[in-house]
C-alpha cells in the first residue's frame, strides 16, 4: 500500500505488525488513546534491601526469560559498557529470543552481534544503530524485523503499550541504595538521564546499575526510587573518554563554513528571528559552526534566544554563559563542556524525551521550535530525508530527534553537501525515507539553497536576499551533472526492518541487502 | 595497443581508485570492487570498457579497486596504467588526445 511519502508498504509488514501506513506528519493530531501501564511489586517492608551482588542476581530476581523485552539508554554513547554487560549475562544463562528495546545502539555494541546470530537477540527496536548490529540486520541475520523509531515516537511506543518492557536496565552514574538516579557527580557522568525515564516509568521490573554508590537520598533525583525495584553496583557503566569528548573543534573545512554561513543568513532573514526566538541544532561541523556565527549576530543585534533545545554542545553552553540564551533545555549532552555546564548553570535543564518530542502527550518542547538545524545522509526532490540508510542500502544511522523536530519547528533546515565522494546528497528518491518532506523547510548545500515550495512564505521574505537560491531539481541536477546519475540500491525481496514514524505508522521498510550483480 | 606486463595506476585514497593491468589472453577480464558499485557500479564498468576501447586493449586482466572516483579520474587511472605496461611514462598524450 503506497503511503504518503509514495513509499509501497507490502501488504504482508502491514499484517505482521498491525501497523498502518504513515498519513501525513500531524494525521494523528488530537488522537485520543488509553496509556499502557507496567505491572509492579510493591515494596512496603523497609527492611527490604533493592541491592543484589551483581547482573546475574539481577535478572534472576526479575525472572529473566525467553522472549522478554529489555531496554536500555544511550547517554553513555559510545562509551556504554552496560548493555553488552547485561547481554553476556543473559547469553551465558542460555536464555534465547530476546528484543532489546534501547533509546539507541552504536559501534560500541559491535559485540551483541554473535548473540543476533545465534537467537540470544531475536528484536531490535532502537532509534537507530551503527557498525556491525547494522551490516547484521541489513543482511537479514536479526529473525525480528527491526523498528527504528525517533526519540520521541520511542516514548509514544512505550507509553502506549505498542511496546512493553519487561526490564529497563539503566545506566545511573551517581545511585542511592534504593534507586535514585542522578546523571552526574560519579565516575562516568553523562549530564541527563532524559531517554530512561519512560523506561523507569512503564518497564515492570527496573534495575538500577551504577558505578557510584553515594549516600540516600541521591537528590534530586532524574530518575526516582519510586519506580526501581534493584540496585547493582558494577566496576564501571561506562568509558568517560568516549561518554563525553571533549568540545569539537570549530570546523576549518571552508565547505562547512560556508554553509554555516548560509544558514546563518538564511535564519536572520525569516520573520522568527526575533527577540526570545527558540533554536536547536545538531552536532555536525556546520551546525555547529552555525551556531557560533550566529551568537555573533545575537550579540550584535541584542537579540536572546528564549530556548535552546536538544542534544546540547558547548557552543549553545557558551551562549547561554554569556546570557544570550534565557533557558536551555537538554535531552542529552555531546561534550564535556555541555555536561559542566548542567552541572553549574541553574538555567541549564534536564527534561525527560517525552518532554522533548513525544507526539502523544499533550504538547512537547519540540512544538515550541522555531528553527532546527539538521544534518541529513540524503534530501530527495520531494524534501523528504534519510538518516538512517547509508545510499549503499546497509543500516548506519539514527533516527534521532530528526522526524520529531523538523515536525515541530517552524523552520526546518537541513544542512547537506551537496556531495559525499561520488555520491550525491540530493536525490531524485532517498534510499529510505526517515523525515517526511513536509517537514523540511530549507535545504542548504555548498552549491545553493533550496526552499521547499510548500513554504511559499519563506520564498517570499527571502527575495530580496543574497544568498545563491536554486530549486531542489536544479540541486539535484548539478550533482548528476559532476557525478552521474546514481542507480538504485539492489536490494533483495525480504523486508528487514521499518522505519517507524513519529505516530507509529510505516513511512518506510528497510530491505535485506544483495550482493551486487552486474546486469549486461 | 597491448598490455605488455603488468602495471598499477591510482590510490586507494576516497575519491581515487588503483587500476591495475596485466596481459590478457585475447579478452578483456575485468573485476571492479568499488565502495559506491550499488550506485555507479554500471557507470564504472562502462567508463573502464570505453576507455580500454579508445586505447584499443583487446586483451588484458584489468582489476579496479574504486574508492568513489569521478569518471574523469577512473579514466585517467586506466590510461596511466596502460601506458605504465608499455613503458611510457613521459609525454603521455594527456588531455583529449585519445579521444
Amino acid at each position: 500500500m503506497i503511503n504518503a511519502v509514495g513509499r509501497d508498504i507490502p501488504e504482508e509488514v502491514l499484517k505482521a505488525t498491525g501497523k498502518k501506513v504513515f498519513e501525513g506528519a500531524y494525521a494523528y493530531d488530537n488522537y485520543e488513546y488509553t496509556k499502557a501501564a507496567p505491572t509492579v511489586h510493591a515494596v512496603c517492608d523497609p527492611k527490604r534491601s533493592k541491592l543484589v551482588e551483581n547482573i546475574h542476581e539481577a535478572l534472576v530476581k526479575c525472572g529473566i526469560k525467553d522472549g522478554m523485552t529489555i531496554s536500555f539508554h544511550h547517554h553513555f554513547r559510545e562509551g556504554d559498557y552496560i548493555v553488552n554487560m547485561v547481554m553476556e549475562e543473559i547469553h551465558n544463562m542460555g536464555i534465547k529470543g530476546i528484543t532489546i528495546c534501547a533509546s539507541s545502539l552504536g559501534k560500541a555494541h559491535d559485540p551483541i552481534v554473535p548473540m543476533i546470530e545465534d537467537g540470544t537477540i531475536v528484536g531490535i527496536q532502537s532509534s537507530g544503530v551503527r557498525g556491525k548490529i547494522g551490516e547484521a540486520i541489513s543482511t537479514g541475520k536479526l529473525r525480528d524485523l527491526a523498528i527504528m523509531r525517533s526519540h520521541g515516537g520511542r516514548v509514544r511506543a512505550i507509553e502506549s503499550g505498542e511496546v512493553h518492557i519487561d526490564i529497563a536496565f539503566i545506566g545511573a552514574p551517581t545511585c542511592d541504595e534504593y534507586g535514585n538516579m542522578k546523571a552526574n557527580g560519579g565516575k562516568s557522568d553523562c549530564g541527563v538521564l532524559s531517554y530512561a525515564v519512560v523506561d523507569a516509568e512503564y518497564a515492570d521490573k527496573v534495575v538500577a546499575i551504577t558505578d557510584c554508590l553515594v549516600p540516600f537520598p541521591n537528590v534530586p533525583a532524574s530518575i526516582s526510587m519510586v519506580h526501581v525495584d534493584y540496585v547493582c553496583v558494577v566496576d564501571a557503566i561506562g568509558n568517560p573518554a568516549k561518554i563525553a569528548t571533549g568540545a569539537a573543534k570549530p570546523t576549518t573545512d571552508v565547505r562547512k563554513i560556508m554553509m554555516a554561513d548560509y544558514c546563518t543568513q538564511f535564519v536572520i532573514n525569516t520573520p522568527y528571528f526575533k527577540e526570545g526566538f527558540s533554536y536547536q541544532t545538531g552536532v555536525g561541523g556546520a551546525s555547529i559552526a552555525s551556531t557560533i556565527s550566529l551568537g555573533k549576530i545575537m550579540e550584535e543585534r541584542g537579540i536572546h534566544m528564549g530556548l535552546g533545545l536538544g542534544g546540547i554542545t558547548t557552543p549553545m553552553c557558551n551562549l547561554l554563559a554569556k546570557g544570550l540564551i534565557r533557558t536551555l533545555v537538554d535531552t542529552q549532552d555531546f561534550d564535556m563542556g555541555a555536561i559542566e555546564s548542567i552541572k553549574t548553570n541553574p538555567n541549564h535543564i534536564e527534561i525527560t524525551a517525552s518532554e522533548y518530542a513525544n507526539p502523544f502527550n499533550k504538547g512537547a518542547y519540540v512544538n515550541k521550535l522555531d528553527f532546527v538545524i539538521l544534518a541529513s545522509l540524503e534530501v530527495d526532490t520531494n524534501f523528504n530525508c534519510n538518516v538512517v540508510v547509508g545510499s549503499d542500502g546497509m543500516i548506519t544511522g539514527a533516527q534521532g530527534g530528526h522526524p520529531d523536530t523538523a515536525a515541530g519547528a517552524k523552520c526546518t533546515i537541513v544542512i547537506a553537501p551537496l556531495l559525499q565522494g561520488r555520491i550525491p546528497a540530493i536525490c531524485s528518491n532517498v534510499t529510505t525515507v526517515t523525515t517526511p518532506g513536509e517537514t523540511v523547510d530549507v535545504v542548504i548545500t555548498d552549491y545553493g539553497i533550496a526552499i521547499n515550495p510548500r513554504r511559499q512564505d519563506l520564498i517570499e521574505c527571502m527575495k530580496d536576499v543574497k544568498l545563491p537560491f536554486k530549486t531542489i531539481e536544479e540541486l539535484r541536477d548539478m550533482a548528476y551533472a559532476m557525478v552521474g546519475e546514481p542507480d538504485p540500491v539492489q536490494f533483495g525481496d525480504r523486508v528487514v526492518g521499518i522505519i517507524e514514524a513519529r505516530d507509529g505508522t510505516i513511512i518506510d521498510v528497510v530491505r535485506e541487502i544483495k550482493e551486487y550483480e552486474f546486469k549486461d | 595497443m597491448e598490455v605488455k606486463k603488468a602495471a598499477m595506476a591510482g590510490t586507494l585514497e576516497s575519491s581515487d581508485a588503483q587500476v591495475t593491468v596485466e596481459p590478457g589472453n585475447g579478452t578483456i577480464e575485468l573485476s571492479i570492487e568499488s565502495s559506491v558499485i550499488h550506485q555507479f557500479g554500471k557507470q564504472i564498468k562502462a567508463t573502464i570498457l570505453e576507455t580500454l576501447g579508445r586505447l584499443d586493449v583487446t586483451s588484458a586482466k584489468v582489476k579496479v579497486v574504486d574508492k568513489g572516483a569521478l569518471d574523469c579520474t577512473l579514466k585517467a587511472r586506466v590510461e596511466c596504467a596502460v601506458y605504465r605496461s608499455n613503458d611510457i611514462t613521459e609525454n603521455l598524450p594527456w588531455g583529449g588526445v585519445i579521444k
